[in-house]
């Protein structure tokens, strides 16, 4: 049952830093450094970790928005970096994306309607008599009124927008969604209701998802499985379960300590963790995490620890486990 | 929207009489006047200065001159002008479609180039186009008018010989139609070079921009990620956002096709308004200056509002009270 969708190998992503009058690159920032994962159909694989360790990067490289730097991603065993641009573009409504921000992932002057149903033209997948129809007809899927449809972005709320950002990927009947903080910027009632439009979306048509966020609790309500990362790496990766129940990984157990637990008696001793995070233009030699690990011994200062399978499914760097 | 218009029109009036106080008492209390301007030989008595005075209602205090000529002004009137001995409107009739003449062509121009160097740079922002026109720019930038006038000049008229030195048509000729036509473009040519050359760096710029701001928004990221063509996403969903405050610029520009360019018009002898404005500054001829300046103060005020009216139509989000 768990055949692969999205195949991940050494995947790298560094951003030039420019400077001076010519704007000539003078170093790199290592957004990703080197992942390596899969995501299986049906699947929803969360990404979680501290602002600014590269899971937007990891999202956005994986469906090429981005160019890689070194690596492989396949789609169905199809390499899409390898791709020409318009065998890439054929292939795009397969692997949609959500953003973080429902205000700056619309255009302001394009009404919603159009928004959503633009693509569907685009690729010839409709006709101009049907499209109005069923750009409604995803949009009552997505809890949105049919009235909306010929309104502009601005007249609606953050959660309403969510939706119309949902509707638009949905349209194009994709199998796979990177959701990148689709409601960390939304009131907690609503993000609730987003949340699980998003798995009742999943369930109905059977989509994979990349769900990025620091919401551990989100994560615990929706995930499959879990990767963690660090400063463009993953350190570790779990089914949901045996990663909140057996973390390994210092920074994984240090980032759950925080998550507040319903249960009163249930008391779990809280790890803070010193230090600002590395900059990932100037990471640290060795394990990463070791400027701010708890347990960090002279080997981690010199010696990248190694990412495996510590039985499983449960992958883990870290040279303590 | 009527409302809108007619609110703003009725506030532009205490501008309107502000702005007339200022401009006329600018030019009464310059040194000198029309009668010493004209008569600067020695034979002229003090009685006689003191005579032509009273007669071009010089030697009344200030207020009064002022009140006298704004009321002409709010009747329609404004007056003669010294130095030609006719109505100014007349005057302005004849000379201002020259200028305007010579302005819509700079602006076809500086606008078609500018937005073409703009957005292409943009798009491919530290290119070595974009280094290269990011020199030629600033480079042209940084030139007087009557530098590169007179360097135009210099090379092409006199020394290559390729365009006429000056004026509107050959002297002598009595072209008609189509060779009329030719014969004026061909005298258009060196003006326009210099004004376009001269303000087509500026514009460049706020379209370059404006293209990169719009550029990294998410929409843009949405549109990629939809599977658009490259076109539509840089020219649907890019341009149009980056044209929105372009929309504005583009309005404020439209007096300036009437106020014709004292500098270039001087030097290539083109017979617009702003060459004979110049010389009824030197000539202190105040009824042609005043009347000008107050037609190119309404109409920038126009102008104004006409580009709150165009921005609310083009952007949705502004709705105008
Ligand atoms: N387009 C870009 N150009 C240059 N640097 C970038 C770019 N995008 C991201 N970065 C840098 O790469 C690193 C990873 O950024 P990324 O947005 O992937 O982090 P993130 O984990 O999604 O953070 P957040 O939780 O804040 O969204 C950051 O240091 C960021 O500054
Ligand atoms: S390798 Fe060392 S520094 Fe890194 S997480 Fe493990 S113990 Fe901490
Ligand atoms: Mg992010």
């Amino acid at each position: 049952m768990s055949e692969p969708l999205i195949e991940v190998k050494n995947l790298k992503k560094y951003f030039p830093i420019r400077g001076g009058i010519l704007q000539r690159t003078i170093g790199y920032v290592k957004a990703v450094d080197g992942v390596t994962f899969t995501i299986n159909k049906g699947e929803t694989l969360s990404l979680v970790g501290e602002s600014g360790c590269g899971k937007s990067t990891v999202g956005r490289t994986i469906i090429r928005l981005y160019d890689k730097t070194d690596g492989e991603v396949f789609y169905k065993s199809i390499p899409i970096h390898n791709l020409k641009k318009n065998e890439l573009r054929k292939l795009r409504p397969k692997m949609q994306l959500v953003f973080q921000d429902p205000f700056s992932s619309l255009n302001p002057r394009l009404r919603v309607g159009d928004a959503i149903g633009e693509a569907l033209l685009d690729h010839g997948l409709i006709s101009r008599n049907e499209l109005r129809d069923k750009v409604i007809e995803t949009m009552e899927i997505c809890g949105l009124a049919p009235y909306h449809v010929d309104r502009y972005p601005h007249e609606f709320s953050g959660g309403q927008r969510q939706r119309i950002g949902i509707a638009r990927a949905l349209i194009l009947d994709p199998e796979f969604i990177v959701l990148d903080e689709p409601v960390s910027s939304l009131d907690v009632s609503i993000q609730a209701q987003i949340i699980n439009l998003l798995m009742d979306l999943q369930q109905q048509k059977g989509l994979t998802y990349l769900f990025i966020s620091h919401d551990l609790s989100v994560v615990e309500h929706i995930s499959t499985r879990v990767a963690v990362m660090y400063l463009g790496n993953i350190v570790e990766m779990a089914s949901r379960d045996e990663l909140f129940d057996h973390p390994l990984h210092p920074y994984t157990q240090a980032l759950l300590s925080a998550v507040p637990i319903p249960d009163p008696d249930l008391k779990r001793e809280r790890i803070i963790l010193e230090g600002d995070i590395p900059s990932p233009a100037n990471p640290p030699k060795g394990c990463k995490f070791h400027t701010r690990c708890p347990l960090a011994k002279d080997i981690c200062r010199e010696q990248v620890p190694e990412y495996k399978d510590v039985g499983g499914g449960h992958f883990v760097a870290c040279h303590l486990v | 929207m009527a409302q809108f218009i007619v609110r703003r029109l009725l506030q532009s009036i205490p501008t309107l009489i502000g702005a007339s106080i200022i401009i006329f008492l600018i030019f009464a209390l310059a040194p000198g006047d029309y009668v010493t301007r004209q008569f600067e030989n020695p034979k002229m008595t003090p009685e006689r200065m003191e005579q032509l005075r009273a007669l071009y209602g010089l030697d009344k205090p200030l207020p009064e001159r002022y009140v006298s000529w704004a009321g002409n002004m709010l009747r329609g009137e404004m007056g003669d002008s010294l130095m030609f001995k006719k109505p100014v409107i007349s005057v302005i009739n004849d000379f201002i479609w020259n200028s305007f003449l010579l302005g819509v062509a700079i602006m076809f121009f500086e606008w078609l180039i500018a937005s073409i160097i703009g957005i292409y740079s943009a798009i491919r922002q530290y290119s070595v186009f974009d280094a290269i026109a990011t020199l030629i720019i600033f480079m042209l930038y940084s030139l007087p008018s009557f530098f590169l006038g007179l360097l135009l000049l210099k090379i092409f008229a006199v020394d290559l010989r390729w365009f006429p030195v000056g004026g509107m048509i050959t002297t002598g000729s009595n072209y008609t139609g189509w060779a009329h036509i030719m014969d004026v473009a061909k005298h258009m040519v060196l003006p326009v070079a210099t004004l376009t050359l001269i303000s087509v760096g500026g514009l460049s710029r706020y379209f370059r921009t404006n293209m990169l701001e719009v550029i990294k928004q998410d929409y843009i990221r949405t549109a990629r990620a939809k599977g658009l063509k490259e076109r539509t996403v840089i020219f649907k969903h890019a341009l149009r956002n980056a044209l929105l405050p372009l929309i504005t610029l583009f309005t404020l520009e439209i007096p300036s096709l009437f106020a014709g360019a004292m500098i270039t018009e001087r030097i290539y002898n083109w017979p617009g308004i702003g060459k004979v404005v110049l010389q009824a500054i030197y000539v202190r001829d105040y009824p042609l200056f005043l009347g000008y300046t107050m037609l190119i103060t309404v109409l920038t005020i126009l102008a104004n509002i006409l580009a709150d009216v165009l921005y609310g139509i083009a952007d949705p989000r502004v709705r105008l009270k």
